[in-house]
Parts: C-alpha cells; sequence; structure tokens
C-alpha cells in the first residue's frame, strides 16, 4: 500500500529511505485524534479563553476578593486528600486480604470491588442519603435503641462527603495496590522469616516496601480524581463548604456567569494537572490511570 | 497463594466488604413501596411504581433515549478505540507516549471542566441538546476504556498466527477478519459493555448537554434526587443498577471464559 501522507519532517537532513515493512496501521491514529482534538482539547481551549476574555482575565481575581472562592480551593485539596488517606487505610488490608486468602474467597472479594465499580454514582450516592440523613435508617435505629437523643449530623458535612467519596473510589485504590501484590515473588516473604524476621518484620522490611508502587498509583488517582468530584459533595457535602466542581455547576447553571465558571474550572484543572504532573515525576501516567494492570 | 489472616483482618475484610455492596441495595425494597412517598422502611408492598416508570412518558422516554445514546456510545467508541489500539500497537511513528497521555486522560481529567467546555463548544456548532452531541460526549470518556481493552487483547494477540496465516497465501484484509477479529472478540466485546455502562451512567456531562425535550435517564434521577422524592425514584434507581450489574457480569464471565481459553 502507497502512502501519499508526508510526515511533516520531510525537511529534516536525510530522510530515512522509507522501510519496506512500513505499516499500515499507522494512519489509523488519526480519526482518534481529529476526534479527541475536537472533543476533548478544544473544549478546554474554550473553557480557558471564556474565563480570560468574558469579561475579562479579572474572572479569577474572585479567589482572591471572595472567601468562599479561596476557602473552597482549600476545601476541595484537603477533601480530596483526606479521602485518598482513608481510602488508601481501608484498601490495604483489603488488597493484602484478597492476596493472602484462598482462590475462592478472592473471587468473592473481588466481585464486591467491582460491583460499587460500575454501579451508578448517582444510585449509589442517593443511597447513602437514605441511611444518613436526620431522619435516615442510621439515626433512626440509633434513636430507637434509645443511643441518642437528637439525630446526628451524618451528612451535608465532611463525614457525608468522606463516607460517599471514600465508598465511591475505594475500588481505584484496591485494583493497584491488589495487582503490585501480586507482582511480589511469592518465596521471598518466606525467606525473610527462614532468615529469622519476624512475621511483622518480614511484612515491614519485605512486602511492604514491595507493595508501594501499587500504593502510590491507587493514592494518586483516588486523589486526583476526588478533586473534580461533583455528585457526592452535591448530596452529601456541606452547603456551606463547597468542593470548587460545585462551584463550577452553580456559577453556570445557576448564576449564568460563564466567565467566572470557567476560570474557576480552570483553576480546578490546572491543580489537578500540578498534581498529576507531580505524581509522574513517581510514576508513569499510564500506571496512575490504568492502575499498572499491563 | 493462601497464608494465615489474623482473625481480627477477616472481620475487617467481611465487614468492608459487607459496606461495598449493603448501603446501596437500599433502593430495592423502596422501589416496591405501596405509598406515594420514598422512605425507608418501605410502607406496604406493590408493583404500583414500576407501573408508573413504563407508562409515564417522563421516565420511559429517558429511559429509551438513555438505551439509544449508549447503543450509539458503544458503535463510536469501539470504531475508534479498535482503530486507535490497532494504530498504536502495529504502527510505526514517533509520539506514541504523548498520544497515549492524550487518550487516557479523560479517566482522570475533572469532568465538570469537561462537561463545561463542551457546553461552549456544542453552543457554537448547535449541537446543544442533541442525541448526536451527547453520544459524541459519552464517547470522549468511552474511549478510553475501550483502547485499554482492544491494547491488552492485541498485546496479548500472538503474531505468529498472522504471519502463519499470510505465509498461507492470505491476504492481510482475509488474515484480519478471520485470524485477528476472532482473537480479539473478547477484548471487543468487554471493551464495549464497559462502554455502554459508562454512558448508561453517564450524569455530570448529560446534565450541561442535554435540552429540556431530551433527557437521559440519569439526568431525570437528578432532577428528582433535588425535587419531588417520589418512589418512582428508587424503581429507576433499582433498574440502573440491575442493568449495569448484568452488563458487568457479562463482562466478568467473557473474562474468565478467555483465561479459560488460554493454556
Amino acid at each position: 500500500m502507497i502512502e501519499e501522507m508526508t510526515p511533516p519532517t520531510k525537511t529534516l537532513p536525510a530522510p530515512s529511505r522509507r522501510s519496506p515493512s512500513r505499516s499500515p496501521w499507522t494512519a489509523l491514529i488519526w480519526p482518534g485524534l481529529v476526534f479527541m482534538a475536537l472533543l476533548f482539547i478544544l473544549p478546554f481551549i474554550q473553557t480557558a479563553v471564556r474565563a480570560l476574555t468574558d469579561p475579562g482575565p479579572q474572572n479569577f481575581a474572585i479567589f482572591f476578593t471572595d472567601p468562599v472562592y479561596s476557602r473552597s480551593l482549600i476545601t476541595t485539596f484537603v477533601t480530596a486528600l483526606f479521602v485518598a488517606v482513608v481510602a488508601l487505610a481501608i484498601a490495604y488490608p483489603y488488597a493484602y486480604i484478597m492476596y493472602a486468602a484462598p482462590k475462592a474467597m478472592t473471587a468473592v472479594m473481588m466481585v464486591l470491588v467491582l460491583l460499587p465499580f460500575f454501579t451508578s454514582l448517582l444510585v449509589r450516592t442517593y443511597a447513602w442519603t437514605v441511611w444518613l440523613q436526620e431522619t435516615g435508617i442510621i439515626n433512626s435505629a440509633l434513636l430507637n435503641l434509645g443511643v441518642i437523643e437528637e439525630p446526628l449530623q451524618l451528612m451535608r458535612n465532611t463525614l457525608g462527603v468522606t463516607i460517599g467519596m471514600t465508598h465511591a473510589l475505594l475500588p481505584f485504590m484496591v485494583f493497584p495496590i491488589y495487582s503490585s501484590m501480586l507482582r511480589i515473588q511469592p518465596d521471598l516473604v518466606p525467606a525473610a522469616r527462614t532468615l529469622g524476621a519476624t512475621p511483622a518484620l518480614a511484612f515491614r522490611t519485605v512486602f511492604l516496601p514491595l507493595s508501594l508502587p501499587g500504593v502510590m498509583s491507587g493514592f494518586l488517582i483516588v486523589f486526583v480524581m476526588s478533586l473534580g468530584y461533583y455528585v457526592t459533595p452535591a448530596l452529601l457535602g456541606s452547603p456551606r463548604d463547597s468542593m470548587m466542581s460545585e462551584l463550577v455547576v452553580n456559577q453556570i447553571e445557576q448564576q449564568i456567569q460563564f466567565g467566572t465558571g470557567s476560570a474557576i474550572g480552570i483553576v480546578l484543572l490546572v491543580l489537578t494537572l500540578a498534581i498529576l504532573f507531580a505524581g509522574t515525576r513517581i510514576i508513569s501516567f499510564k500506571d496512575i490511570v490504568t492502575g499498572g494492570r499491563p | 497463594m493462601t497464608r494465615n489472616i489474623p482473625l481480627g483482618l477477616k472481620i475487617f475484610g467481611g465487614v468492608v466488604g459487607m459496606l461495598l455492596i449493603m448501603p446501596t441495595l437500599v433502593v430495592i425494597p423502596m422501589s416496591f413501596s405501596a405509598s406515594p412517598l420514598l422512605k425507608f422502611p418501605p410502607e406496604g408492598f406493590s408493583l404500583h411504581w414500576y407501573g408508573v416508570f413504563f407508562t409515564d412518558p417522563l421516565w420511559s422516554s429517558a429511559a429509551l433515549r438513555s438505551i439509544q445514546i449508549a447503543a450509539l456510545t458503544t458503535v463510536l467508541s469501539l470504531l475508534l478505540g479498535t482503530g486507535t489500539a490497532l494504530a498504536m500497537i502495529r504502527g510505526r511513528f514517533r509520539g506514541k507516549s504523548p498520544i497515549q497521555v492524550l487518550i487516557l486522560s479523560p479517566i482522570i481529567m475533572p469532568i465538570v471542566v469537561l462537561a463545561v467546555g463542551l457546553y461552549f463548544v456544542y453552543s457554537d456548532w448547535k449541537i446543544l441538546g442533541s442525541v448526536g452531541g451527547l453520544v459524541l460526549a459519552h464517547t470522549v470518556i468511552a474511549y478510553p476504556l475501550v483502547y485499554i481493552s482492544l491494547s491488552t487483547a492485541l498485546k496479548a494477540l500472538d503474531s505468529k498466527l498472522e504471519d502463519a496465516s499470510a505465509s498461507l497465501g492470505a491476504s492481510k484484509a482475509y488474515t484480519f477478519r478471520r485470524i485477528t477479529l476472532p482473537l480479539i472478540t473478547p477484548g471487543l466485546l468487554t471493551g464495549a459493555l464497559f462502554a455502554f455502562t459508562m454512558s448508561w451512567d453517564e450524569l455530570i456531562l448529560s446534565i450541561f448537554l442535554t435540552g429540556p425535550t431530551v433527557k437521559t435517564l440519569p439526568v431525570v434521577m437528578w432532577d428528582q434526587v433535588q425535587t419531588e422524592l417520589s418512589p418512582t425514584l428508587a424503581v429507576a434507581a433499582t433498574i440502573v443498577m440491575l442493568v449495569t450489574i448484568v452488563l458487568i457480569m457479562c463482562a466478568l464471565l467473557i473474562g474468565t471464559r478467555r483465561k479459560a481459553l488460554k493454556p
């Protein structure tokens, strides 16, 4: 097959002789690239343009003048970090049990993680409100048992967001940790034990360090994904301490302030990219996104 | 790999496993409520709200719309994802790793910001609130999933089989149709199921890009969550959840069969 397409590098000296094995598959990259340019890159450019021109760059000043927005920046960052820490604390032992348990049990535990992973986030978050609200299942039960006299505030605050988001993002933490545990040579820990290490010491000095790549990848993906979450904070979070995604939706949908909404969106995007970029110093982008799966 | 797991850890695992599944299941009994109020525990038992879901045009047309959009998204993202995976694995060109970063990034970028940007782009293109626009938007996030699934399938494919076919005189097209395609079919099916599920559940892009007449099921549910709470919401939640679970079980079964086929 003769290709008419010439690469833009033709001005380079001594262009390499077209190799006979030149692959006909190469051209298939174009539809995907054009699609991504128009429907992924262009929207972000449009958002940036709006933020800078509608009516002008002063859109960004809102972060310095209105404490709601500067606080939201901090709330977003802290909530995301907190969710990642809690998710790690739950996911690591869970992944370890999956790793150490008999095969059948591992399979069951895998399905338990996979099902919520794919169940509608809206449905799951809504279900949490049934449990957590003032007249919800937990409060009713505790009131009926006489444990409490006033209903507890379980949602519309940081606790609610953390519960909902940890539940939603736990699979993203479990998968990479579990798969990095699977890559550990199975005879290393027994070897350490033979050499006299206690189980705790063998775990701490051999197993734990070797599972760290998965921990890193899981932590980063959960952290970064939390930054942009909308549904869970909107339903379970405090109306006063909004996350940035909530402010974006509020500005665009309710206030019809396209410029300000775009500016908040761009700041959220830059925050996300900055954290991802810092992350890729330690671990490859593909490993962050795919959880280190081959 | 079986080791001793301390009892405390076992209990912890059990509790976490329960917490992963149980809270969501609460919507199922609520959907059979006989009272007009959405609450738990439900009062009485009836299928009344299922009747409402399937006859009220608000819900039933949204459900059909969601199926239509998810099906079209699946087709489009399969075409793009397969093409890209073939090019990335078989093709020879520079810049593969930035391209890979670009294709995978919708998974991790804040969807809200993408939604805002697409809202602007679609306003210019005058496709706001159209089915086509929603399909394109959903494809942005379904396409990376198909790409991952297809590139995994292609990497696992033994290229000697294709060489053998070619050396026996088969044309490239014939080899692709009779050797390559059947071997990557499980990958295609898994990718298709992921894409369908992704679109079927998608809320954020849809909130921004649907119009008053073209609403998807999650958008109608979202409106309802914020306003009136009728048990039809629990019915919709149950149906959305069951459809997804069935699809994912299919994907898992395909995955297990694929493993079983390997020596």
